[in-house]
């Protein structure tokens, strides 16, 4: 069988501008960090932004590498406001699919189903749909007759998440209170790439570990990163929490000085 | 009764919307909504469940009684066995509430967090809301983007409820023939001229607008020492 395993420069050389990327995780949590500094020092830009938003949409947005966003909202979760997704936003830098986070979920699910549409019962009614005028709804067959958003499909050319364990295979696993929706990115793209604290032999995984734990299959994985402390400064229980004060120096120092350094030689 | 403090009706009146909820998840956002929460669990409530604001159910002590990640969140969420008190940025008169933006969505003047779950919590669960400051800010005549949909937007919705707002002033509710927004209570201290300055929309008041009800002496004795000894509702709420 195949190893996967390759370094974050590596997976990001597979992308490729105009892109559409999902990146797993949820706000300030288990974010795939080390593959998105990666991706900020490559020269990959005009990308389609899939998120359960965080400092990775906060960094690409800073960094001008947005065309397009999805996403329900953007946060630092103990800083509630992302500031440089809000000043990006507040100068119009680029197109927002703003949509509701269950949308985002079942329009992931319908990508990793191969199917065009879910129907949700959310949307109808809120300024969703007005800000979204591609959006369609879906009426009920059924006696019923009730009305639905028809979610379009989320689906994507690649993902990119952070899990707490992986095989060289690409079987991850998270080991920590929430799973996000870190599988269903990967299976909604053509190509995955996960990155992990440590990279462990396949027996290993489930020895001290529930099968539950096993949330990502080797069959929708492309690439697998090792990159310990690669959520860094996001939180990545059990393996460590949120690094509170480095969030916070990213969040009040301007981005060209941040990323100088942040993404300079070495560090 | 004595010494209660303007925080001490806030907890209470949130408390409030958990009555009589059954075994449903109360989701309180914000430290007033929670403190309400499991005063309520504590007293005329006990069935409900609670988070520990990530993916465990957990009792009051702590113990863990289940797990609830956000896929699962949602999926109870659509199931409807939920009461979310939510913030609001902006509500106006019919209850349309707004946490994305400020200004024009396509270049907003203020971005705030975003649409969040409000489109799918106001379409599937009872969803009140909590705002700690009332003001012309808050209480608009038109919220600048509809996240949590409103009366006049919801069309009739099966599952569309929103059982009450609870601000610093008052507690209001939509028991009006058009669904707009009504005082039902004032907190002791609060005049019916203080509500209406605060309020950028014409609001319903009947002739006679009730009091918040007092807290018992269990439930206060509880507020101080049990639910929040260290006093941090007022740092929400001031006397």
């Amino acid at each position: 069988m195949r190893d996967k395993t390759m370094t974050a420069d590596e997976a990001v050389s597979r992308l490729t501008s105009g892109m559409t990327l999902g990146i797993g995780g949820w706000g300030s949590r288990r974010k795939p960090m080390a593959l998105v500094r990666a991706l900020l020092r490559s020269e990959v830009t005009d990308l389609t932004v899939v998120s359960y938003g965080g400092p990775d949409v906060g960094m690409l947005a800073a960094a001008g590498r947005i065309r397009k966003l999805v996403a329900a909202f953007v946060t630092l979760d103990s800083i509630p406001l992302e500031p440089h997704y809000r000043a990006a936003r507040e100068r119009g830098a680029f197109e927002l699919m703003e949509i509701d986070e269950a949308m985002f979920m079942w329009g992931l699910h319908a990508a990793a189903n191969r199917l065009p549409f879910l129907p949700v019962r959310a949307g109808v009614g809120s300024d969703v749909m007005r800000v979204n005028p591609g959006l369609q709804t879906v009426t009920s067959p059924y006696e019923d007759q009730e009305t639905f958003v028809a979610m379009p499909a989320l689906r994507l050319d690649a993902a990119l998440v952070h899990v707490n364990r992986a095989d060289r295979l690409g079987n991850g696993q998270y080991l920590g209170p929430d799973p996000y929706f870190d599988d269903l990115f990967c299976e909604a793209a053509d190509a995955a790439y996960v990155s992990c604290e440590r990279v462990v032999d396949t027996a290993e995984l489930t020895k001290e570990a529930a099968p539950q734990t096993l949330l990502i299959k080797r069959h929708v994985v492309t690439g697998v990163v090792e990159a310990p402390n690669g959520a860094h400064f996001t939180s990545c229980a059990p393996d460590y929490g949120r690094d509170e004060a480095f969030q916070k120096t990213y969040a009040t120092t301007p981005w060209p000085e941040f990323a100088a350094w942040y993404l300079g030689e070495g560090s | 009764m004595n010494g209660v403090t303007r925080a001490d009706y806030c907890v209470i009146a949130c408390a409030e919307a958990w009555r009589d909820a059954g075994e449903i998840l109360a989701s309180p956002m914000g430290l007033i909504p929670s403190l309400g929460a499991r005063l309520a669990k504590r007293t005329f409530a006990p069935d409900l469940l609670l988070t520990d604001g990530e993916a465990l159910l957990v009792g009051l002590d702590g113990t863990v009684e289940g797990w609830l990640p956000y896929r699962a969140h949602l999926a109870l969420v659509t199931g409807g066995k939920r009461h979310v008190m939510m913030g609001a940025s902006q509500i106006d008169r019919y209850g349309n509430q707004n946490i994305s933006c400020i200004g024009d969505w396509a270049r907003p003047a203020r971005q705030l967090l975003g649409v969040r779950g409000a489109p799918v919590n106001t379409l599937n669960n009872p969803t009140s809301y909590w705002v700690p400051r009332h003001s012309r800010r808050v209480f608009v005549e038109r919220v600048d983007m509809v996240c949590g949909v409103g009366h006049d937007h919801a069309a009739g919705a099966r599952y569309h409820r929103i059982p009450r707002v609870v601000s610093d002033l008052g507690v209001l509710d939509f028991a009006t023939p058009d669904r707009s927004m009504r005082l039902a209570s004032l907190h002791p201290g609060v005049t019916v001229a203080q509500v209406r300055e605060a309020t950028g929309f014409e609001l319903t008041v009947p002739d006679e607008v009730p009091y918040t009800r007092e807290p018992t002496a269990e439930e206060l004795r509880l507020i101080r020492e049990v639910v929040d000894p260290d006093g941090t509702r007022t740092r929400e709420v001031s006397a």
